[in-house]
C-alpha cells in the first residue's frame, strides 16, 4: 500500500522551496522503488516551518519541517515514511502547540485537504452548509448568519446578517454577490490561504449568500498578485459546476447561482468596496459616496452583497453547525473566530485562528515567540496600513472590536505587524502618510492634497523645522482627514500617524 | 439691468412626489423625498459651502467642503450626497464644521496660484468665494510643497482656454461633459495628488473628441476653463435673456454684456428648451455679428454689373418702392413677390407676408421652409390636424424606444441630441433609419439597437414595411385606433400596408435593408411602452417627402404613440424659426395660422383688421417664381434674411431667374450670394440687435431681446414697415410688441401670447389661448386636433432620380455641428477651425474603383451640373452613396442637385441626386465662373460710393 505524503502547494511554502522539495521526494521515492501518494495540500500556516512535509501514518499525520530538497535523502534514510525519527521531525501535526491551541473554524480544512479536490472537500464536511441552506427559506438563512454574530472581516466589522437582510429586502431585478478578494493590507494572507488552500469553502459560502438574498450571479474580485489563488478558484468553480453545485440548478433545487473570478486593477483603494464595484464595472477605481449603500445600489446599480473572503468562507460552517455554534466562540460583540496573521519582526510568523478575546500579548509571545531579532517589541500595527500602532502598554487588550476601538485602534482584517525597539515611529508616521499619498484615488480633497502635505509636514518635523508648529499643523491636518475624507483610506491614515505621535512622542522630538 | 446670477441649489431637484420635513439649523423645511440636505438648505436660503456640487449634474462628494452634522448620526457627512429624511435635524455651521472647512480650503490654496487680481475669474470665482466664506486667513503649509503651478495652458480651442495650474480637480467639467453633453471627452488622468483633467488620452482639447459645447466651461468653478472673450474683455456687468438664432432647438441664453458689447453667451438655466445647455454655435459663434464683413449702409444700383452706391435709408426705401411700383404698373400686380426666412422673427415674417398681401396686393410670398419642412406641415395637418410636432423636447426623457429617421440630432440639433443621448444612457432603445452611420449609431455609451441603413430615396418603402409588420403581426393598438381614429381610413390603410408587396421581404430590393432587421425593429417600436419618432430633412427633402411624413404619422397612430409624454411624431426643425415662419402665413396659399386664402371667413377677418381687400387666389411658390422670372412674368423680389442663390436647388437655374429680374431687394447682414444679384441692399440687424419672438421645433415661442442697438440703425421689422409705407400701405407699429399683439388677435392658437406672458413664463408653447392659457406642451391629448386621426395609404413611388450607368452613385447631403446651413454666419466665426470646407464622403470600394484617395479633388457630375470637391474616404457612407455638407457657397452643392421635388409641397429632393464621381485636376466651370462673379461683386462693393 502506498503511503500518502503531503507537500504544500501554497504559495508561502512554494516561496520557501516546496516545489523542489516535492520533486525531490517524488524522485527519491521512485529511485528507491517506494510507492508514495504525493498530495499537494495547502499550508498549515506555520510559516517558519515551511516547507512542512507531512506523512500519513496510522497514528495520524506526522510533520517534518522545514524540509529543503537537500534534506530529502536523509529523511528517506531515516524512514520518515513510517514515522522514523529525524532532526526535522515535529511529531504529530495536530499536536504542534501553535496549531493545537487554535480554534480553526473557517480554516478547518486549510492545510489538510487537496484544495482542488471536490471529493476531499466533501470528505471533510464540505457542502454540508449548502445542503442545509437549500432546505431553508432565504430569510432563515439570513437569520442563521445574523444569529452567528458574524461581522465583516474585511475591516469595517459590519454585521454580515444585517447587510444580507438589506439586500434580501431590496427591490431589484438582478442581485449580485461580490467577494472582496483584493487583500491589500501589507502582512496579511488569510484570504489568500483560503482561496489557495480551500477554495471550495469560499465557493460554497458565496452560493449560500446567493440563495439567502436571491442573487444568481457572483463575482470574486481577486487581487492580481494571486495567480495560485486564481488557478485554484477556477479549478474549484469548474469542479463545482460540473458536479451541479453551481449553475442553473444547484443540487437539483431549481435555484441558480453562477460564479466568476475577475482580476483586480492592482490599486490598494480598489479593495474599498465602492471603488471595487466601479472597477468591476470596468471603470476607474474611484470611490463612490454612500448612501446609497451597495446593498441597495451596488454593482451596475443593483442590490449587491459585498463581503470579504473570510466573511464568506465563515458562512458554510455557520450553516452546517448553526449560528449558535459559531456564536459560542468569542467575547462581547465580537463573536466567532478571527484568523490572525502574524508578520513583520516576529519569530513564528503565520496564521492563528482564534476566538475573539485572546490578547495581543498571548499572540505575540505564546504564538509568535517574540521578535525575530530577539529585541523587545516596541509596537505592533494591527489592522493593516491604516491601523493604529499599539504600544507595549496595551498588549493586554483582548482582541475585540470594541476594546480596540476604546484604545483608538482597530482590528481590521486581523493583520499584526511587529516592530522591535529599533523602529523610528516618526518615520513610520511618515510612511503611513506616504502610503496614503501613493494609494489615494484622488477623488476627495482631504486625502488627495492632505496626504501629500502630510508627508511634507512630517519631513519638516523629522528635520526639526519649526517642530511645535508643524506638529500642531499635523494634528489639524489629521483632524480634517479623519473627519472629512470620503473613504477610510484618507479617513484612517490619521490612525497610524496620530497613534505614533501620541504613544511615542519622543520619536517626534519631545524632550 | 444687472448681471443675472442664477441660484445654484447644488444638486438637481428630486422628482419625487412624496414630501419629507426636516429641520436645518432650527428651521423647518419640507422638500421632496430624495432631495439632498444641501438643496433643502439652499431652498430656505441656507447656502452650505460647496465646490464640487452644482445643480446641473449629479452630486459627487469630492471636495468635502459641504460637511454637516446630523443629530444622532456619526461624523460629518457631505450635505450634497446626504439625502433628507423625515424628522432629520441638521446643523450646517458650527466651530467644528468651520474648522474642517478652513482646513480643506487651506489645502486647496496650498496648490493654487495667488494671482487673483489678474485672474479672469476675479469677481466671479467660486474658489475665491469659498476662501472668503470660510474665513481662510493663512496657509501654514507654505507654497514650496509639491504643486501644479507650472502646468502648461492649453489654448488650442478657439473659444476657451484650459489652465491646469488653477484646477481644483472637482470633476465638474468631466461630469458636465458626460451628463450634460454626453460626449465623454474628458477624463481624470493619474491618481492622488497627480490627478489631472485630460481631454481624451492626454491630448489638446482640439485634438480630442471635444465638440466645444462649453458645458465644461460653464461648470468650472475656477478660471481653469474660461472663455477667451472674458480674458480679453473682463467680467460682464449685466445680462439679458434672449434666444439663440441658429437651430430649431431654440436655446435660451443670457447675453452677458458690458455696455453694448457681448462678453459671452451663457445658456439660460431656466430655458425650457435647453435647461442651461447649448452647442458650440449658440454659445460661441456670435462673432459674426461684429464681423467687418457686416454691411451697415443701404445701397442701390441699376444693374448688377454696376458698382454699388451707398445711400440714405430714405433713398434706398424710396428707390425700392418706386421700382416695385414701376414693375407692377408695367408687368401687372402679380409680377412681384416676397420671401420671408426662417431666420426672421415671427413679427418680421408676419410683417413681410402682410406687406406682400396688403401692399403688393397678391399672395406671392413664400419661405425657405419650402425647401425644408413644408412636407411636415402638409403631412401632419392631413393626418393629425396640426402642422407641428406633437411633443416637448423633455418628453424624450419618458421614451422607451426612440426611432430616428433621416435626422442627425447630435449635429443638427445638438442640445436635443444631448438630451436624447442622456435618455439612451438611461436605457431607452434606439432605432436609426439613415443611409449614413450618423454619430448616434455608435458613440460613447450609446448604441443603436438597429441601424436600418437604407438606400437614399426609399423612406416610404421602409415605413410601409414597418407598418406591414405592425399590421400583420397583430401589433396594432386596437383600443387606441378604435377610440381615437377614423376607422374607415384605418381599414383602408391596413389593407393597403398588409399587401405582400409592402412586406419587409418585398421591400428589401428597394431599401437594401435586411427584412429580418426591419421586422425586429418594427416589433421593438410597436411594443414599446412609449415609442417616439424623431425625423428631419432626411425625410422631407424627397420627391415623396410628404408621403413619408404621413407614413410616420400612420405608424404612430397605429401603435397608439400619440397624445402623451414620451411618444409622438417629432419633426426636428432645421432653422431657428421654421415653425414660426410657417405659422405666420409665409405661404402663398395660407394666411397666418394655416388658413387657406380662399376661405372667405378668414379673408374677411384679415381684411377688416388690415383694411384692404385680399386676393383669394394662392400666389407663386419659390420654384414658380423662378420659372416665372425666367419666362419674363415675374420681375421683382423682396427677400429678407434668406440666401436662395446658395440654398435652393439647381443653382444655375436660380441664378438665371435672379438675373432675369429687374428689382431684387435683399435685406441681410452680409453681401450673401443672393445679394450679389440684388439692386437694392437693405442692411439687416442680427438677433442681438432686435426684439421679437422665435418659435422652435416644439412650438415653443421664446423672446428675442435686443441687447445692443442695431448697427444699421433699424430693426428689420422697421425696415419692412418703412418699405410698406413707401409703397403706399400704411403701417405704424411702434414696437415688435404691437405686431405680436396683432398676431395674437388674428390667430386662435396665439390668442394668449404676449410679451408680458413671455416675461412671466419665459416661453410658451402654442396653442396658447383661453383653453390653454399656459400653452400646450403635448398635443392631441384625448383627441386629435382634427377630431379623429386620419390614416392615409402611402404608395411607394421610386424617385425618377435613378442611378444609371452614367450616374451610378447617389449623392445625399447633410450638415455638421460647427457650421450652420449656408454658413454665412458660422463661416465668419472661429468655427471654421472645425470645418473649413465641404468634402465629399465616399465609401472605400467606390473610391478604389475610381482610384481616389482621401484629399483628392473630384468632379461630381449630375444631370443638372458639375462641381468639384476634395474627398474623404470613409465607411460611414455605404457603397453606392456619396455625401457632402453644403456650408460653403464655392462648393456649389446645389449646382448638382436637381429640381425634382415633393409632389405635394415642391420641397426639393436635396437628399437624392444620381451622380458620377471622377478624379480631376481643376475646379468646375461653374466654380470658376462663380469665382469670377464673386470677385466682380466684391469689387462692386469696394467701389461703392457714397450718394453724391
Ligand atoms: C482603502 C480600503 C481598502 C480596503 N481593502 C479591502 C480589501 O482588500 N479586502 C476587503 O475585504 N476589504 C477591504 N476594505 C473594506 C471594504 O471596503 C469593505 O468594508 C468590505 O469589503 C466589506 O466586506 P465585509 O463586510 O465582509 O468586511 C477596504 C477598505 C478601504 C477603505
Ligand atoms: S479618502 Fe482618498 S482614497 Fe478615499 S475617496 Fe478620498 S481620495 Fe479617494
Ligand atoms: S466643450 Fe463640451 S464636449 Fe468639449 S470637453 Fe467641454 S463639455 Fe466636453
Ligand atoms: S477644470 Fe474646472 S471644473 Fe474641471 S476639475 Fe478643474 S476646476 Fe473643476
Ligand atoms: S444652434 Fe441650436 S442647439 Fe445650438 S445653441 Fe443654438 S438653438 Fe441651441
Ligand atoms: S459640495 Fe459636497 S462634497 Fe463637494
Amino acid at each position: 500500500m502506498s503511503i500518502t505524503v503531503y507537500v504544500p502547494g501554497d504559495s508561502s511554502a512554494l516561496s520557501l522551496g516546496a516545489e523542489k522539495t516535492a520533486v525531490a521526494i517524488a524522485s527519491e521515492a521512485a529511485q528507491r522503488g517506494v510507492e508514495i501518494d504525493l498530495v499537494r495540500n495547502g499550508s498549515r500556516g506555520l510559516f517558519w516551518l515551511e516547507p512542512l512535509v507531512e506523512v500519513a501514518t496510522p497514528a495520524g499525520r506526522i510533520a517534518f519541517g522545514p524540509v529543503q530538497a537537500s534534506d530529502v535523502p536523509g529523511l528517506f534514510d531515516a524512514d520518515f515514511l513510517n514515522g522514523g525519527s529525524h532532526a526535522l521531525s515535529l511529531g504529530l501535526t495536530e499536536e504542534i502547540e501553535y496549531l493545537k491551541k487554535q480554534e480553526r473554524l473557517t480554516n478547518a480544512r486549510v492545510g489538510i485537504i487537496d484544495p482542488v479536490s471536490l471529493e476531499d472537500y466533501l470528505a471533510h464536511e464540505g457542502y454540508r452548509g449548502l445542503q442545509n441552506a437549500l432546505q431553508l427559506a432565504p430569510a432563515d438563512i439570513v437569520k442563521q448568519v445574523t444569529d452567528s454574530g458574524l461581522r465583516g472581516r474585511g475591516g469595517a466589522a459590519f454585521p454580515t446578517g444585517i447587510k444580507w437582510n438589506t439586500v434580501l429586502n431590496a427591490q431589484g431585478g438582478q442581485k449580485y454577490i461580490v467577494c472582496n478578494a483584493d487583500e491589500g493590507d501589507s502582512g496579511t494572507f488569510s484570504d489568500r490561504m483560503i482561496m489557495e488552500d480551500d477554495p471550495f469553502v469560499l465557493v460554497e459560502g458565496m452560493t449560500i449568500a446567493g440563495l439567502a438574498v436571491g442573487a444568481t450571479q457572483g463575482y470574486i474580485y481577486l487581487r492580481v498578485e494571486y495567480p495560485h489563488a486564481h488557478k485554484n478558484l477556477n479549478a474549484a468553480i469548474a469542479a463545482a459546476e460540473k458536479a451541479g453545485y453551481l449553475g442553473a440548478d444547484i443540487c437539483g433545487s431549481g435555484k441558480a447561482f453562477n460564479l466568476e473570478v475577475r482580476l483586480g486593477a492592482g490599486a490598494y483603494v480598489c479593495g474599498e468596496e465602492t471603488s471595487l464595484l466601479e472597477s468591476l464595472e470596468g471603470k476607474r477605481g474611484l470611490v463612490r459616496y454612500k448612501p446609497p449603500l451597495p446593498a441597495i445600489k451596488g454593482l451596475f446599480g443593483q442590490p449587491t452583497v459585498i463581503n470579504n473572503v473570510i466573511s464568506l468562507a465563515s458562512v458554510p460552517i455557520i450553516l452546517d453547525k448553526g449560528g449558535e455554534y459559531y456564536r459560542d466562540f468569542g467575547v462581547g460583540r465580537s463573536r466567532g473566530t478571527l484568523p490572525i496573521q502574524l508578520a513583520g519582526n516576529i519569530k513564528h510568523p503565520g496564521l492563528v485562528e482564534k476566538a475573539f478575546g485572546i490578547t495581543l500579548r498571548e499572540l505575540l509571545y505564546d504564538y509568535g515567540g517574540g521578535s525575530a531579532t530577539g529585541l523587545p517589541i516596541k509596537a505592533v500595527q494591527v489592522g493593516g496600513p491604516l491601523g493604529a500602532f499599539v504600544p507595549e502598554s496595551q498588549f493586554d487588550t483582548p482582541l475585540d472590536y470594541e476594546a480596540f476601538a476604546a484604545n483608538w485602534a482597530v482590528l481590521g482584517h486581523g493583520g499584526v505587524v511587529v516592530f522591535d525597539d529599533t523602529v523610528d515611529m516618526a518615520k513610520m508616521a511618515r510612511y503611513a502618510m506616504e502610503f496614503c499619498a501613493i494609494e489615494s484615488c484622488g477623488k476627495c480633497t482631504p486625502c488627495r492634497i492632505g496626504s501629500t502635505r502630510g508627508v511634507e509636514v512630517l519631513d519638516k518635523i523629522i528635520a526639526n523645522e519649526d517642530r511645535a508648529n508643524n506638529i500642531a499643523l499635523l494634528r489639524d491636518l489629521s483632524d480634517v482627514m479623519l473627519n472629512s475624507s470620503l473613504c477610510a483610506l484618507g479617513g484612517m491614515t490619521p490612525f497610524p500617524v496620530l497613534s505614533a505621535l501620541n504613544h511615542f512622542p519622543e520619536d517626534f522630538g519631545a524632550e | 439691468m444687472s448681471l443675472i446670477r442664477d441660484k445654484d441649489y447644488g444638486t438637481p431637484a428630486s422628482p419625487s412626489e412624496k414630501n419629507v420635513t426636516l429641520e436645518i439649523d432650527g428651521f423647518k423645511v419640507t422638500v421632496p423625498e430624495g432631495t439632498s440636505v444641501m438643496r433643502a438648505a439652499s431652498s430656505i436660503g441656507i447656502e452650505i459651502p460647496k465646490l464640487c456640487a452644482t445643480d446641473s449634474i449629479d452630486p459627487f462628494g469630492s471636495c468635502r467642503l459641504c460637511v454637516c452634522q446630523v443629530e444622532g448620526g456619526r461624523g460629518y457627512p457631505a450635505s450634497c450626497t446626504t439625502p433628507v429624511s423625515q424628522g432629520m435635524k441638521v446643523q450646517t455651521e458650527n466651530a467644528k464644521l468651520n474648522q474642517i472647512r478652513k482646513g480643506i480650503m487651506e489645502l486647496y490654496i496650498s496648490d493654487h496660484p495667488l494671482d487673483c487680481l489678474t485672474c479672469p475669474s476675479n469677481g466671479n470665482c467660486e474658489l475665491q468665494d469659498m476662501a472668503g466664506t470660510v474665513g481662510l486667513r493663512e496657509v501654514r503649509y507654505g507654497y514650496e510643497g509639491k504643486n501644479h503651478l507650472k502646468s502648461e495652458k492649453d489654448t488650442s480651442n478657439p473659444y476657451f482656454t484650459f489652465d491646469p495650474s488653477k484646477c481644483i480637480v472637482c470633476s465638474r467639467c468631466v461630469r458636465a461633459c458626460e451628463e450634460t453633453q454626453g460626449t465623454f471627452a474628458l477624463t481624470i488622468d493619474g491618481r492622488g495628488f497627480d490627478s489631472k483633467i485630460s481631454p481624451g488620452q492626454n491630448e489638446a482639447f482640439m485634438d480630442s473628441e471635444c465638440v466645444s459645447c462649453g458645458a465644461c466651461v460653464q461648470a468650472c468653478p475656477t478660471a481653469t476653463l474660461m472663455e477667451k472673450s472674458v480674458y480679453q474683455k473682463g467680467q460682464p456687468d449685466h445680462s439679458i435673456i434672449t434666444t439663440c438664432a441658429y437651430c430649431g432647438v431654440g436655446c435660451s441664453f443670457k447675453a452677458e454684456m458690458k455696455g453694448a458689447e457681448v462678453v459671452r453667451m451663457v445658456p439660460d438655466k431656466n430655458g425650457q428648451a435647453n435647461h442651461g445647455h447649448s452647442c458650440v454655435k449658440g454659445r460661441f459663434a456670435f462673432g459674426y455679428a461684429t464681423h467687418p464683413d457686416r454691411l451697415t449702409t443701404p445701397m442701390i444700383r441699376k444693374s448688377i454689373h454696376d458698382p454699388w452706391q451707398k445711400v440714405s435709408w430714405e433713398d434706398a426705401i424710396n428707390y425700392a418702392a418706386s421700382e416695385f411700383k414701376r414693375i407692377q404698373e408695367k408687368y401687372g400686380r402679380y409680377s412681384v413677390g416676397g420671401l420671408t426666412s426662417s431666420r426672421c422673427t415671427n413679427e418680421e415674417a408676419y410683417l413681410v407676408q402682410k406687406l406682400v398681401r396688403a401692399a403688393f396686393g397678391n399672395n406671392n410670398v413664400d419661405t425657405c421652409a419650402r425647401v425644408c419642412h413644408s412636407p411636415t406641415g402638409y403631412g401632419l395637418k392631413q393626418t393629425l390636424g396640426e402642422s407641428a410636432g406633437t411633443q416637448t423636447f423633455d418628453s424624450v426623457m419618458q421614451s422607451d424606444v426612440i426611432l430616428v429617421i433621416g435626422a442627425n440630432p447630435t449635429d443638427g440639433h445638438p442640445v436635443f441630441g444631448s438630451l436624447m443621448k442622456k435618455r439612451l444612457r438611461e436605457g431607452a432603445k434606439l432605432i436609426v433609419a439613415d443611409p449614413r452611420e450618423i454619430d448616434l449609431v455608435k458613440s460613447a455609451h450609446v448604441k443603436a439597437e438597429y441601424h436600418l441603413k437604407l438606400r437614399p430615396g426609399t423612406n416610404v418603402a421602409l415605413v410601409n414595411a414597418l407598418a406591414h409588420v405592425i399590421v400583420t403581426e397583430g401589433l396594432v393598438k386596437e383600443d387606441f385606433v378604435n377610440e381615437r381614429c377614423d376607422i374607415d381610413s384605418f381599414n383602408k390603410w391596413r389593407d393597403f400596408v398588409a399587401q405582400e408587396r409592402n412586406s419587409p421581404e418585398a421591400s428589401e430590393i428597394h431599401t437594401g435593408v435586411a427584412a429580418q432587421k426591419v421586422r425586429e425593429a418594427a416589433r421593438l417600436y410597436a411594443s414599446a411602452g412609449n415609442g417616439a419618432i424623431y425625423y428631419g430633412l432626411g425625410v422631407t427633402e424627397h420627391s415623396q417627402g410628404s408621403t413619408t411624413v404621413i407614413g410616420i404619422a400612420n405608424l404612430a397612430m397605429a401603435t397608439g404613440n400619440v397624445g402623451r409624454e414620451g411618444v409622438g411624431v417629432n419633426p426636428l426643425r432645421g432653422q431657428n424659426n421654421v415653425q414660426g415662419s410657417c405659422d405666420m402665413g409665409s405661404f402663398p396659399h395660407e394666411l397666418p395660422g394655416y388658413r387657406h386664402v380662399a376661405d372667405v371667413t378668414t379673408r374677411s377677418l384679415f381684411e377688416s383688421v388690415w383694411g384692404v381687400k385680399l386676393e383669394a387666389e394662392p400666389g407663386l411658390r419659390i420654384p414658380n417664381m423662378f420659372a416665372a422670372a425666367i419666362d419674363g412674368s415675374f420681375k421683382g423680389l423682396y427677400c429678407e434674411g434668406e440666401d436662395i442663390a446658395q440654398s435652393d436647388p439647381n443653382t444655375q437655374h436660380v441664378q438665371e431667374a435672379l438675373e432675369s429680374m429687374e428689382c431684387v431687394v435683399v435685406q441681410d447682414l452680409f453681401l450673401n450670394e443672393t445679394a450679389k444679384f440684388a439692386h437694392v441692399f437693405l442692411p439687416g440687424a442680427s438677433f442681438l440687435e432686435k426684439t421679437g419672438t422665435f418659435t422652435n421645433a416644439e412650438r415653443r415661442i421664446s423672446p428675442v431681446r435686443r441687447v445692443m442697438p442695431p448697427k444699421a440703425g433699424y430693426e428689420d421689422w422697421e425696415v419692412t414697415q418703412m418699405l410698406s409705407n413707401a409703397l403706399g400701405y400704411a403701417m405704424d407699429y411702434s414696437s415688435a410688441k404691437e405686431i405680436l399683439d396683432e398676431i395674437a388677435s388674428l390667430m386662435p392658437t396665439f390668442k394668449g401670447v404676449s410679451f408680458k406672458k413671455l416675461d412671466e413664463q419665459g416661453s410658451v408653447q402654442w396653442p396658447c389661448n383661453d383653453e390653454a392659457p399656459d400653452g400646450t406642451p403635448t398635443m392631441h391629448i384625448g383627441q386629435f386636433v382634427r377630431g379623429k386621426g386620419r390614416f392615409m395609404p402611402t404608395e411607394y413611388v421610386p424617385t425618377s432620380e435613378r442611378t444609371t450607368g452614367k450616374y451610378p452613385l447617389i449623392l445625399t447631403t447633410g450638415r455638421i455641428l460647427s457650421q450652420y446651413n449656408v454658413g454665412a454666419q458660422t463661416r465668419r466665426t472661429d468655427n471654421v477651425a472645425w470645418h473649413s470646407e465641404d468634402r465629399l464622403e465616399i465609401h472605400p470600394h467606390d473610391a478604389e474603383d475610381r482610384g481616389i484617395v482621401t484629399g483628392d479633388k473630384v468632379a461630381i457630375r449630375s444631370r443638372a451640373g458639375v462641381t468639384v470637391l476634395h474627398t474623404l474616404v470613409t465607411e460611414r457612407v455605404q457603397p453606392g452613396v456619396v455625401y457632402t455638407t453644403f456650408h460653403f457657397p464655392e462648393s456649389g452643392a446645389n449646382v448638382i442637385t436637381t429640381d425634382n421635388s415633393d409632389w405635394a409641397t415642391n420641397c426639393p429632393e436635396y437628399k437624392v441626386t444620381a451622380v458620377q464621381v471622377e478624379k480631376v485636376a481643376g475646379f468646375s466651370q461653374w466654380q470658376n465662373e462663380f469665382q469670377a462673379f464673386t470677385e466682380e461683386q466684391l469689387s462692386m462693393l469696394e467701389k461703392a460710393t457714397a450718394a453724391g
